[in-house]
């Protein structure tokens, strides 16, 4: 069993951190993973993305064509990766930044206005955190604790006054991605 | 000790502090830098020597001095900024001193980019500067496997009194994985019986790798030659995988055979008799097992990101008794497990002859794709 996840959006978005979260919390669950970053002469304000292989045998590649899972926080993301999601894969959708809808009609999509969500919350760089959560609640690949115990042991020091805003915003995403499966099951 | 996250650089930095590193001399370069980042912070937190020289020959000949005194010490760099090294690299191979080096390959060649690449694999494997002899190279795929033989590194180097080089390219630097790092090993401060540490109260000792007498220099090869005969004896390492009953063997090595592996697995489920041979020693490389192989496989595919250096390698260990063939990516990029996956396929399906030169058929291959 292996899960291919991409996080893609700007640089500033915390997508390289988002995916370190998602990596923690896949080793302290005792399962392989690799996290790659796209590393460039890039800056603030460019384009970034990391790449996250979450599986129960030694790791192969730690890239892949055609990811299973890709959250796009901003257009060009969405742009890159629409075409290159694995058949009938996930897609989580920043509706804050992104306003035209998928091309593709194999893939289970996830609409989260992440930006609006953060702001309600009281800060904006909890956006990756909101994504995290709905990713893992379309793929459960792994249970929210274990990301909350990630954010809880590898949050930098001088952030973690921001733990329980971590933990709702992550919940806040997982809540979403619920309702919308439960308005699909009725 | 639990495991990390911990990224390929930082690894290999931290790996070696633990190894009993005393001193380190190097000059940033990406994708490397963060390797030289880890042990400018770390190095003199532990009271340990961190000198960023003011550039990459400078910090190679200081490598080389501070060798001279029998302490362990290291240099990194890649591959623009290993060229530079080259001159001191042989000087070391020359007086017979142990080094560690780290190359963190990027695309060449000139300045190249940033971007993964094995470029180096002639400039290291067979190169290594000027003279006759051979460094031991060391090629992990992974971030464990880099932690790990970076500690047998400085093992191998004392052991041979040789210069040791973990060849990594710039994926594994940037990559994080779990990994555990081995326990903090007491500096030895005893030194060496060669090593020269000022002559108080004993003879004074000479360590150069000037032979102005042609007779001793040919002794002096020979005796370089017979230490790499037994290196070559005792330190062979390679992985295997899906090897028991493969009928056609895949030969990649570091991030080249990683992704191979993943090529190999999506193959074996469809009922193709394939296996993965990863060399870990590229230096000595493993021609013996490699000859095995081809007695009982039918044909081999070599992947590597470059445009065949490993691949004469094989082919001699080889020597024409099965096909071979070989794919590659290069300039930065990396290749994903569908274009080998691809190439395993149609090695199965449309078998070669064994006199067609791979790196031709290959390129013919890559021009079809792009028109």
């Amino acid at each position: 069993m292996q899960t291919e996840i991409v996080i893609a959006g700007f640089g500033g978005q915390g997508v390289l951190f988002a995916g370190q979260v998602l990596a923690y919390a896949a080793m302290d669950s005792g399962k392989e993973v690799t996290w790659i970053p796209s590393y460039g002469p890039e800056m603030r304000g460019g384009t970034a993305n990391c790449t996250v292989i979450v599986a129960d045998e030694e790791i192969g590649s730690p890239l892949v064509r055609h990811p299973q899972a890709v959250i796009a926080m901003n257009l060009p993301s969405l742009d890159k990766y629409e075409p290159l999601v694995a058949k009938e894969g996930t897609l989580i959708i920043n509706s804050s930044l992104i306003e035209r809808s998928l091309q593709r009609e194999d893939l289970k999509s996830v609409l989260i206005p992440a930006n609006e969500i953060a702001e309600s919350l009281g800060d904006k760089r909890l956006t990756n955190i909101v994504m995290v959560g709905a990713l893992l609640t379309a793929v459960p690949v792994l249970p929210l604790e274990a990301i909350e115990q990630a954010l809880e042991d590898h949050l930098p020091e001088r952030h973690k006054k921001l733990l329980p805003l971590n933990f709702q915003a992550l919940r806040a995403g997982a809540d979403l991605v619920h309702k919308e499966q439960i308005g699909q099951q009725s | 000790m639990a495991k990390e996250l911990l990224k390929g650089n930082e690894a290999i930095a931290e790996a070696a502090i633990r190894s009993g590193l005393e001193a380190y001399f190097g000059y940033p370069i990406t994708p490397q830098t963060e390797l030289l980042e880890w042990l400018s912070k770390r190095m003199p937190e532990l009271g340990r020597t961190f000198m960023q020289a003011e550039s990459e020959l400078a910090a190679i000949n200081m490598v080389y001095g501070a060798a001279c005194t029998g302490a362990r010490v290291m240099t990194s760099s890649s591959s623009p900024g290993i060229s530079l090294m080259m001159e001191g690299i042989s000087y070391i191979a020359g007086t017979e001193v142990p080094v560690v080096l780290v190359d963190v390959m990027r695309a060449g060649p000139g300045l190249g980019n940033i971007a993964p690449a094995q470029s180096d694999y002639n400039q290291i494997v067979h190169g290594g500067g000027h003279g006759d002899f051979r460094p031991i190279v060391l090629a992990p795929a992974s971030v464990q496997e880099s932690i790990d033989l970076t500690v047998e590194a400085f093992e191998l180097a004392d052991r041979y009194r040789a210069i040791v080089v973990v060849l990594i390219d710039g994926s594994i630097g940037q990559m994080m994985e779990p990994a555990e790092l081995p326990p903090m090993r007491h500096i030895d401060r005893q030194r060496p019986t060669w090593a020269v540490t000022g002559a108080k109260d004993r003879d004074r000792r000479i360590l150069s790798s000037i032979y102005i007498d042609p007779e001793n220099e040919e002794e002096t090869n020979l005796r370089i030659l017979e230490r790499w005969k037994e290196i070559e004896a005792n330190e062979m390492r390679y992985k295997e995988y899906y090897l028991e009953d493969a009928e056609l063997v895949v030969v990649g090595f570091g991030t080249a055979g990683r992704v191979a592996l993943s090529a190999v697995r999506a193959a074996r489920a469809e009922g193709i008799p394939v296996g993965l041979l990863r060399p870990i020693t590229v230096s000595p490389f493993p021609y013996a097992r490699i000859k095995e192989l081809s007695n009982l496989a039918c044909g081999m595919l070599v992947v590597e990101m470059n445009t065949g250096q490993m691949l004469l390698d094989v082919q001699a260990a080889v020597g024409g008794k099965i096909p071979v063939e070989f794919y590659g990516r290069m300039g930065g990029v990396v290749p994903l497990p569908d274009e080998i996956h691809e190439e395993i396929s149609r090695l199965c399906y449309e078998p070669v002859a064994p006199s067609a030169d791979p790196r031709e058929s290959w390129m013919d291959r890559m021009d079809l794709a792009k028109n």
